[in-house]
Formats: structure tokens, C-alpha cells, sequence
């Protein structure tokens, strides 16, 4: 029964991977993000000679070091968490994910432990040419070193590429090109990492504002700017592009989760996007409250474009994934349930057939999961409704992520326009909004991840595996107490990272 | 690698003088270092050797019983699911 489990414990786990993983997002962004720009900066100064650019670059590229020192390995602690709270998803994937997870580890270290050094130790100690690689593959090995962590999460979304093996219980690798170049898996590394790019433009433009209002380092803050705007107005105007991509791919794979960042209950042709609106908290699948509260604008047919390429296709919604829709083809959660069931209950005769040594029945069971165990996770769920996610917090999450980077492009425009003209200093209005940029760069993409993950509850496997089975059998204690352990090191942490970053940015460039 | 070493002493050695003076001349580094050892030893030492073990990894022993554990845990009723009846 689900009153019988612990969902306390469930409940804590699930809080305590999402603390770690913001934690550890608000310091991968930037490093991802800013060893481009500062690529750039370097290769400027090496083309031009001209020392400002170097002490420009050396700038940055401290800033850059606190962020990685400081961020550095605190990835590693969702791995923890894997192995001690969720132990039967980490059983079931880890064929999958092991031993490519490891080799990446094992890579980025020796990449960092050799083109980092020569990056930061390299000033006049190596060719300018040697140094301006190793800047450059510093940029392109930490954005690597984020691919297969992505590509792992892409495939909880869309498991695709494997089959599950019910000897083991472990799904199993069939196919590696299909998983790492699955469209899932290629849009969220590009999204992700467009999007760093985008927040480390955003990082340069808030301090080099400061300096402006403050009348110091004039010449590198608006060298800085002019290369951080362009480099992020590009990078921004990408994103929105590969974020509508993702949105495509969603709704033909995961269209629950497109229905509740967009609050659609009821699907429709033409369906509009909301453009305005506050979402009811309180309306459930089942029941005949309004979405919004009060006043909403939606724009008519962008919601079908973006997720079917057709003005006119139709959305489902969110009534019509629960209890299915036989006019446009779409099997409920409820009948999904039905098969889940099968699935898991020939599961366990097979296993017990195999144990009392009777081959025949073993075939015969295994040939019904077989037949539904692509259900398999449906039939966890108590109740239909169970398949919705939380409402609310994914559109919240999902419409404060797509303003914010309707807003970006402008603000680097903005940036660009004045630099031209010469006239930014004057102003301050403008500058004064640079200097929150990054911190709404920020929100944005943490909210981007609350998107992904909120918006796909209830499943840790999409369709297969449901969080309330993918963990570990704990007491919720244990889980607590772990959690304001992290929740006191990683504050920790992040207090070390603004006063360390404070400090410099305060010291500003070395002079020559 | 090194360009600025005045000898012609091996790669080697120009490679651990570069590690070297480059570790010697760090200022802010320094403090980074020690951040990043704290950390590390936390993480390490303190979280995942006393509150952190691989449950399956530490409560058996051979990986038939892990799998074992795990498919009963997908069949079992009291892992949050009603068992569902034969044939329904
Ligand atoms: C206006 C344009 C945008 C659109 C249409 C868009 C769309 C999306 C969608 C649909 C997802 C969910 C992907 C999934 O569940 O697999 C997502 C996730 C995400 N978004 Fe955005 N996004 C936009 C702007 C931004 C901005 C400005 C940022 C950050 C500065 C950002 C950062 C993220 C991140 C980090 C994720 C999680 C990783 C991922 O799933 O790709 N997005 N975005």
C-alpha cells in the first residue's frame, strides 16, 4: 500500500538530490560558460600583443579558478547519494552508466590536472601558442567533461537503447550510439550548455557594470563587455532556438510533462501558449476548477507549433494522458496501469518459476512481460492521477525560465547598442540592471533543471521506474540528518565562493 | 613544453619544475588548495565513510544476491504498490 511506505523518506531523498544538484549548478554553469569567453579574451591578446587583454584575461581567469575551486567534485555527492538512497535505480542502470561515468572522471582529471596548469602557470613559461591551446582545451574538456552526465539524464528521460534483463535487474546497454546521440541527449547538452555560456556573459557583464557605476577599471570593463555581449547574445538567442527544440521533443515523448509546464488540462487544436497568466494551485486532473486564476493571455496555435510543428495539431492534455482519449489515439495512465500490472506481476512468477526449476512456465511469464514491460513503472501507481506531476511549480518554473531568456537578448543588445555608441557609461539605468543579470541568469537555469525534473515526477526512469521504488529501503532519519549535512557544507561553500570572489573583484585586475 | 628553464635539463624535470614553481608562486591558489583538500576530506572521510555506505555493495556480497534483492523489491508489494492480483 502506498500509506504502508515511507514516503517520508522518499520525499526527503528526492530533497536532498535536488539541494545538492542546485548547489552544484550554481557553480557549473559558469565554469562551462566562462572558459570560452575567457578562450576569446586570450586569443585577443595573443593576436594583438596589447597587455591590457592580458590582464584582462589573467582577471577572469581568476575568477574562474575560485568558481572551479570552489565547485570542483561537488558532483561527486549525487553519486553518494545514488549508492546509499537510491539503491535499486543505481543497481538497475548501472550497466548502463558505470563504466562511462568513470572513464569521464578519469579523463576530466587528467585534463584538468595538465591544460589547467599550463593555463594558469603558463604566463611567459610556455609559447604564447602552447599557452592559448591549453586555454582553449580548458574550454573544450570541462564542457566535454559534462557530456555523459547529461547524456544520463537525457536517457532517464527517454530510456532508449537498452533492454531490461529480469536475471539481473539491470537494464542493459544494446545500443550506445542510440543512447548518446539520441535527440533527447544531444538537446540537453546543447541546452545546457548554451545556456552557461549565455550565464557566464552574464557573470562579465554584472561585474564589469559594477566597475562602470564605480568609475573603476574603465578600459577592462568595457573591453570585457563588448566581447561578453556578443558572445552572449549569439549564445542567447541559440538557446531559445535548442530550448524550443527541447520542447518539441518533450511533447512527442514525454507530452504529460509538456501539459503541466504549460497548465494544460484539457487538449486542444491549436493550442495556445500562455503568455500571462497565475496557475490554480489547487485544481486537480479530476476536478472542473478553472487553470488560471483571473485574467490569462494565451497566444493562439504556438503551443501546438512548438510541440508538433503545426499550428492546427492537436496538445493532448493533462485529462486526456490520465484517462486517455480514443479520438486522437492516446492510452490513458489509467489503462497503462493495466499493463504495468501484467508486466510486474509475470515479473514475479517468472523469477519464481525460474526458482522452483520450471523452464516451461519461466518461458511462458516472461513472454507476458515481454509483451508490457514497456508499462513496467505504470504499474507502481496507486491511482491514474498519480502520472501528473506537480503543476504549479513546473509552469512557474517553466515560464520564469522562457521571460528571462526572452529578456537576455535584449539586455545584450542593450549593451552592445550603447558600447558603439560610447555612451554605456552615461548609462546608469542599463548598468544598474547588468549588474542583477547574472543573478537572473541564475534563476533561469536553476529553474530550467526544476523544469526537467519536477515535470517529469513521478518516474526516476521515465514509464519504467518510479522514484518510490527507485530508492533505497531507509528510515527517513537517516535522510534527514544527511540532508542538513549538506545543507550546512554547501552554504559553506557558497559563502567561501562570494567572499573569496568579493574580495577579488573588489582588488580588481593586477597591474602591469 | 617549457620555454623559459635556462638549462637543457629532460622533459621531465622541465615538466616538474613548471608544476613546481607554478604551485610556489601561487597566492590566492593557495587558499583554493586548501579549500579544495578540506572539502575532499569531508566528502570523503567524514560523509561517505560514516553516512554514506553503498547499500547494496555493503549488505551483500555477491551480486546474485544484489539482483536477487532488487527484483524482490520490484515484486513486492510493501516496496509502494498494491500487489496487483494474477491475471487482472
Ligand atoms: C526562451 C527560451 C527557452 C526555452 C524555450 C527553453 C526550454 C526548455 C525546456 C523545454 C526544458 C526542459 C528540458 C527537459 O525537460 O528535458 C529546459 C530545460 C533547461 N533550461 Fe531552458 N529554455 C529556454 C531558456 C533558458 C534559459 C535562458 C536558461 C538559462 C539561462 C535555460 C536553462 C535550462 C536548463 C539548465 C535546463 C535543464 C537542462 C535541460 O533539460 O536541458 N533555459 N529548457
Amino acid at each position: 500500500m502506498i500509506e504502508n511506505l515511507d514516503l517520508g523518506m522518499v520525499n526527503w531523498a528526492r530533497g536532498q538530490f535536488a539541494l545538492t544538484a542546485m548547489y552544484h549548478w550554481i557553480f557549473v554553469p559558469l565554469t562551462l560558460g566562462i572558459s570560452w569567453i575567457i578562450a576569446f579574451y586570450h586569443t585577443i591578446y595573443v593576436r594583438t600583443g596589447n597587455e591590457e587583454w592580458k590582464r584582462l584575461t589573467k582577471f577572469w581567469m581568476k575568477l574562474f579558478g575560485i568558481n572551479f575551486a570552489i565547485g570542483v567534485a561537488t558532483g561527486i555527492i549525487l553519486e553518494f547519494e545514488f549508492g546509499t538512497n537510491w539503491s535499486n535505480y543505481s543497481w538497475m542502470v548501472g550497466d548502463i552508466f558505470g563504466a562511462p561515468l568513470a572513464i569521464e572522471g578519469i579523463f576530466a582529471f587528467f585534463l584538468e590536472a595538465t591544460f589547467f596548469a599550463v593555463m594558469f602557470f603558463g604566463w611567459n613559461r610556455v609559447s604564447k601558442g602552447f599557452h592559448l591551446f591549453s586555454t582553449w582545451m580548458v574550454a573544450v574538456g570541462s564542457n566535454l567533461s559534462a557530456v555523459w552526465i547529461l547524456v544520463a539524464n537525457a536517457w532517464m528521460q527517454h530510456p532508449v537503447g537498452q533492454a531490461f534483463n529480469p536475471d539481473t535487474a539491470r537494464f542493459e546497454m544494446q545500443n550506445f550510439t542510440e543512447i548518446i546521440f539520441s535527440p533527447y541527449a544531444i538537446n540537453k547538452f546543447v541546452h545546457a550548455t548554451s545556456s552557461s555560456m549565455l550565464i557566464a556573459a552574464l557573470f562579465v557583464l554584472s561585474i564589469s557594470s559594477w566597475y562602470l557605476l564605480r568609475g573603476r577599471h574603465l578600459i577592462m570593463a568595457k573591453r570585457s563587455i563588448v566581447v561578453a555581449a556578443i558572445f552572449g547574445l549569439l549564445a542567447s538567442v541559440f538557446t531559445i532556438f535548442n530550448g524550443d527544440e527541447s520542447a518539441y521533443e518533450i511533447a512527442q515523448v514525454q507530452p504529460m510533462k509538456l501539459a503541466a509546464f504549460e497548465g494544460l488540462y484539457d487538449g486542444r487544436q491549436n493550442a495556445g501558449l500562455v503568455a500571462l497568466g497565475v496557475i490554480n494551485r489547487d485544481k486537480k486532473v479530476y476536478d472542473t476548477q478553472e487553470p488560471f486564476i483571473g485574467f490569462n493571455l494565451h497566444i493562439p496555435g504556438l503551443l501546438s507549433l512548438m510541440a508538433n510543428r503545426s499550428f492546427n495539431s492537436f496538445v493532448p492534455g493533462m485529462k486526456d494522458l490520465v484517462y486517455g482519449n480514443a479520438e486522437h489515439n492516446i492510452l490513458g495512465s489509467a489503462q497503462k496501469m493495466d499493463r504495468g500490472k501484467k508486466a510486474v506481476v509475470s515479473l514475479e512468477a517468472y523469477k519464481k518459476a525460474k526458482k522452483a526449476g520450471d523452464q516451461a512456465a519461466a518461458d511462458t511469464h516472461l513472454a507476458t512481460f515481454n509483451e508490457y514491460k514497456e508499462f513496467l513503472g505504470y504499474g507502481y501507481l496507486q491511482k491514474p492521477e498519480e502520472a501528473v506531476p506537480p503543476v504549479a511549480l513546473s509552469f512557474n518554473a517553466f515560464h520564469i525560465m522562457v521571460i528571462l531568456g526572452m529578456l537576455f537578448p535584449l539586455i545584450f543588445v542593450g549593451y552592445l547598442y550603447f558600447s558603439l555608441k560610447g555612451t554605456l557609461v552615461e548609462k546608469k539605468w542599463l548598468l544598474g540592471l547588468g549588474t542583477i543579470t547574472y543573478l537572473l541568469g541564475i534563476i533561469a537555469t536553476q529553474a530550467g533543471w526544476v523544469v526537467a525534473e519536477v515535470g517529469r515526477q513521478p518516474w526516476a526512469i521515465q514509464g519504467l521506474l518510479p522514484v518510490s521504488v527507485a530508492r533505497t529501503n531507509l528510515t527517513t532519519g537517516t535522510v534527514q540528518a544527511t540532508f542538513f549535512m549538506f545543507l550546512i557544507l554547501f552554504t559553506l561553500l557558497l559563502i567561501a565562493e562570494i567572499s573569496i570572489m568579493a574580495k577579488q573583484i573588489s582588488i580588481g585586475p593586477e597591474e602591469n | 613544453m617549457a620555454t623559459g628553464t635556462p638549462d637543457q635539463a629532460g622533459l621531465l624535470t622541465r615538466i616538474y619544475r613548471f608544476y613546481r614553481d607554478g604551485f610556489r608562486q601561487m597566492t590566492l591558489g593557495r587558499t583554493l588548495w586548501k579549500i579544495i583538500f578540506i572539502k575532499l576530506f569531508i566528502m570523503f572521510a567524514v560523509l561517505k565513510f560514516f553516512f554514506f555506505p553503498d547499500f547494496l555493495a555493503t549488505k551483500f556480497s555477491t551480486d546474485t544476491q544484489r539482483a536477487d534483492y532488487v527484483i524482490e523489491q520490484l515484486t513486492q508489494p510493501a516496496q509502494g504498490y498494491t500487489k496487483p492480483v494474477q491475471g487482472e
